[in-house]
Parts: C-alpha cells; structure tokens; sequence
C-alpha cells in the first residue's frame, strides 16, 4: 500500500519499512526545540529526571525570543535558566539575543532544520518546518525533557488530510490567506491529530515563505503536523543552509488520505479571521467599517522578508492613519539587515511605523504592544484567542502582511486595492 | 481511583489562553499558575472552585499553544479531573505528562450541568452523576497510564521505573 510523505518521514526514523495511521511508534528525532517558557519546565523535568547528559549537544535548540530581551525580572530568570542549561551541556544550538528570532522563522533560516527531518519543540507552531517537507510538531515541556535525554519520543502516526489548491492567487492573496480560508472551512479542530498535506498548482508556486506559514498554522487547525512535498523551490531554499544531510520525500500516488479537499483560488480573496477564533474567517471585503488602534507585522507565521516587502509596498509614501500605531518586528537578525539594506526601514518610518528588534513579544500579549481594554489590532500572527493580546475585552483580526499595512493607512480594516 | 467533585461547566473550543493567559507565563511555579486557572474564561474560578472539582467541557478542549503551563494550572488549583467532548492533541499528551487525568466522552459532556455532584472512576471507565443518579460508560484510562498518574507524571514514573530496574 501506497504512503505518505508524513508516513514515510516516520518509518525512517522508527527503523520501519512502513507505517500505518493509528500505529504507535518509537521515532529518533533530529531536532529539538524549546523556548524561553517552555523550556524552564522541560530543565526542571530534566534535573527531576536524574539525567546528568543531554543525547545530542548539537541537536538542541534554545531559543530565548518569547519574552525576551526579558521584559521583567521574573523573565529574565526564565531566560538565564535557558542560558545556564546551554552553558553546563555545552549546546551548539543556544542563541542568544543579538543572535536569536523567532524560532520558527530562525530555525529554517539558518539551516537548523532540514527536509526529512523530525523535529519536536515545545513550542505548538513547531509544525512550521512542514513546509521544507519535514514531519515537525509541538509537544509539551516533558516531552521535550524526555527527548532531550533519549533522542526519542512516541507518537501516533496521524492519518493524512489532502488540500489540493488548484489554479493562481489572486492579487493581494499569499499563503496566509489560502490557510486561513482553510482553516474557516475546516474549523479550529478540523484536522484534530491528523496530518494536513497542501498540494496542488498554487501550492507549487508558492515561494518558501508563504509554504512556511501555510504549514505554521496547521495547529490552528488542530493538526498534528501540516506538510508540503519538496521540490525544485526546496531544493534553492535548504542548499547552503542545511547542516545536515536532508531528504526528499514524495507520497505515493495511491498514498491513503482520510478527506480530501479541493479549493479554487481563483475564488480566494484576502481573508481575515475575526475574533475569537482563527476559523471566524471573512473576505477582507465584508469588514470595511472595523475601526482598529494598532497594527502588528510580524510572528513566525508572517515575520519574514518576503512579508515584510509586502507591507513596505502598500504603506510605501502613505502615512498610518492618526491614533494608530504599527509596530513592524523582523523576524530574525538576517530578516532585519535585510530589510535594514533594501531600505524597507525607512518607508515603514517615513510611514510613522515603528520597528523592533526580534521577539515574538505582542504575538502572545506578551510585550511590546499589549493591547488595552476595548482595543482592537490587526495582526498577521496566527491566534486571535480572547485575551490573546493583551486585555480578555481586546480583539484581534489576523490578516496577511499586505491587508494589515493597508489597515493602519485606512484605520479601520481595509484591502490595498482602497489606498489607490 | 476514583474522584469526587461537583461540575464546572465550559463552552466548546477553550483556548490555553484563557486556560492560563500569556501574561502569567513568566513563572512556571504552580501555586502561581494556579492562582489565574481559567482565567479569561471565568475570572473568578480559581477562587470559587473546591478541590476535587471537575471541569466539563464540550469539544476541543485545550487547543492553541503548546504550554504545559495549562494543565499545571488546573491540576495546582485542585481540580481533580476534565472531562470534554474532545481535546486538542497536544493537551491530551501534556495533561497525562503532568499526571491530570482527563476523559473523553460526549455524553457526560452533554449531560452533565453546572454544580452536579459527579463521581469518576477512571480504572472502571465510569463517570456517575449523582445529582441525577446517571452512569455514563467511557474508555477506562490504561494502566500504565493511571500509573503514570498515581505516579504524578511521565517523569516521575520514569524514574520509578529506573530505579525499579537497579
């Protein structure tokens, strides 16, 4: 019988030939990642343990970037627990702030993780890698504690889930908004444990930044992991940067999938998902009389080069709305020399954008860029929970880069096709 | 074993955000989660609830991040058991990890309504509703798995196996 990418992924590293969904199996991992929340639990986990040796200094990843650079002390704490474990087991992969970004954005940027691969972190977007065609996931802080002794972690092998989009993207529509009108077709748990294949013409030409943050959110499906077979735009991405040795996997044409889901994007407009849920999906066009006070461009769902030239390109000689604020956060140190470079920088500011230095930060509610009660942003992260950014009576709209640089000109939630 | 508490009851699609918002997630000290369970959800419900208590929850409960800071949170504030429809992936593994039991069963979801005194028996796969003198019959938790409870998580059960084998 014929498998899939994710099947095969798992059966070569759990020594098999083959795998069947449902199968419980014991798989090696390349990578694991943890950052600075989850990571004090999965040290403290360790230690409880007894474990004196982690079973790969070069394969595990610390990343201080939710929080950090530490926005109070009972942060940095947290950070200088991550700081101290990197230094008594001499880890390869520990990046510090000057060095570090958004893990998700970091990771594949320089090389960490690799087509082939199985990555766990702690961390739920771990499923981003997907879109090298890597099996990746999110587990908990014991799970994390656990590989970081063994190498190993037990899963289920998920049953697959085709999405096939067929046809070309309309102007204004990126991968951001082919998963969000997924997701809104599906609903926040319509790929509950299963794994979540993209295919098809748009998906092929879709550059990596935009597979990467399809494959980001898979979680906000429910999905265990989100994956997308490797090709010749793969190949341009991961050679030069991959560390190790990768591989390219195919599923086979008689591959089983549990549901299979066909969309024409040539139907697709810009899309956002309004509060509370990322599957409250609508067309940018329905939502033109929403009023918002801040706009956030970035995450490891759109905190990439690509996505930040696409909001540079719609705020390009206009200004943010008055009473506005946008905050503009690169994902990573490449991603801000870059735009830094091509001069992004200065149209954001000459917009009266402000720019930070990498964090997840407002993502989370975390720092730089909490929102009050009442208020209401637009972001291109990936969850508009209640509370998500700050007050539990603020709103989130999630939108692509391009819609949200539109947002902050207009002040209320608009398309870029309104600016001209 | 068994537990004994009276029900809370949540919506479909609770978030670990409003399990324990980010904004608490500068400490991983339970009794400090535990002061803001739920939080964004029902504001008052780590003051109001006992120990022993169950929460019920319809679909998809504990979706979104990954932080094992939300059945930490639920587990420190004494709830003693989750029972819910359905639950997100990565809750449902780092829930038995942590050592909290939780229960899928769409009937007792449905059936059973705030403040009704409920009995669960997780080696026999019952949960009773003594308010209403109902049974409702779910998967029994594996033993391992209740091992894996009693022993108050994946890590201290690992350790107990080690040191079994010395």
């Amino acid at each position: 019988m014929g498998m899939t990418i994710t099947e095969k992924i798992l059966a070569a590293h759990c020594g098999k030939n083959a795998v069947t969904p449902g199968e419980l199996i014991n798989c090696k991992v390349d990578i694991v990642l943890a950052n600075d929340i989850t990571a004090p639990i999965a040290i403290k986990e360790f230690r409880k343990a007894g474990a004196k040796k982690v079973f790969d200094k070069d394969r595990i990843t610390l990343v201080p970037d939710h929080f950090a650079p530490n926005k109070d002390i009972q942060s940095a704490e947290q950070t200088k627990m991550l700081r101290e474990f990197a230094k008594e087991h001499n880890l390869s992969l520990y990046f510090e702030v000057g060095r570090m970004g958004v893990e998700h954005a970091l990771l594949p940027e320089q090389g960490i993780v690799g087509s082939g691969d199985v990555v766990i972190g702690a961390d739920s977007h771990t499923c981003t890698y997907g879109g090298l065609g890597a099996f990746s996931t999110g587990v908990g802080s014991t799970d994390v504690a656990a590989a970081m002794i063994t190498g190993e972690i037990w899963f289920k092998a998920p049953e697959s889930m085709k999405f096939i989009y067929s046809g070309k993207l309309n102007k204004w529509v990126s991968g951001k908004d082919l998963i969000l009108y997924t997701i809104g077709d599906i609903g926040v748990d319509g790929a509950l444990y299963r794994a979540m294949e993209l295919t098809g013409e748009a998906i092929e030409n879709m550059g990596m930044a935009g597979r990467l943050t399809m494959c980001n959110m898979a979680i906000e499906a429910g999905a265990k992991n989100g994956i997308i077979a490797p090709d010749k735009i793969t190949e341009e991405y991961v050679k030069g940067r991959a560390k190790r040795q990768y591989k390219f996997y195919q599923s086979d044409k008689d591959a089983k999938y549990v549901d299979v889901r066909e969309y024409d994007c040539n139907k697709i407009e810009p899309v956002v998902a309004c509060p509370h849920l990322p599957e409250n999906t609508k067309f940018v066009s329905e939502l033109n009389h929403v009023t918002i006070d801040q706009v956030f461009i970035g995450s490891c769902t759109n905190g990439r080069i690509e996505d930040l030239r696409e909001a540079a390109a719609v705020i390009k000689g206009k200004k943010v709305a008055p009473y506005v604020r946008v905050i503009v956060i690169p994902a990573t140190q490449e991603v801000y020399r870059q735009a830094m470079k091509e001069g992004l920088f200065d149209i954001f500011l000459d917009a009266n954008a402000s720019i930070s230095t990498p964090t997840c930060g407002p993502c989370l509610g975390g720092h730089m860029g909490v929102l009050a009660k009442g208020e209401r942003a637009v972001a291109t992260s990936n969850r508009n929970f209640v509370g998500r950014m700050g007050h539990p009576e603020s709103e989130v709209y999630l939108s692509n880069p391009a819609v949200a640089a539109a947002s902050a000109v207009l002040g209320r939630i608009g398309s870029p096709e309104e600016l001209k | 074993m068994t537990f004994k508490g009276n029900a809370w009851k949540f919506g479909s699609d609770i978030d670990t955000d409003a399990i324990i918002p980010a904004r608490y997630l500068n400490t991983s000290d339970p009794a400090e989660l535990a002061k803001h369970c739920m939080e964004d959800a029902d504001k008052d419900f780590a003051k109001k609830i006992k120990k022993g208590d169950i929460i019920v929850a319809d679909k998809n409960f504990g979706c979104g991040s990954s932080r094992e800071h939300a059945p930490i949170s639920i587990k420190a504030c004494g709830v003693s058991c989750v029972i819910a429809k359905s639950f997100a992936r990565i809750f449902y593994r780092n829930a038995f990890n942590i050592g909290l039991p939780i229960l899928e069963s769409p009937e007792a979801s449905e059936k059973i309504k705030e403040g009704d005194e409920i009995e669960v028996d997780i080696e026999k796969g019952i949960i009773r509703n003594l308010a209403k003198k109902e049974e409702y019959k779910v998967n029994p938790i594996p033993a391992f798995m209740q091992e894996l409870i009693n022993a108050g998580g994946l890590m201290e059960w690992t350790k107990n196996k080690i040191q079994k084998s010395k």
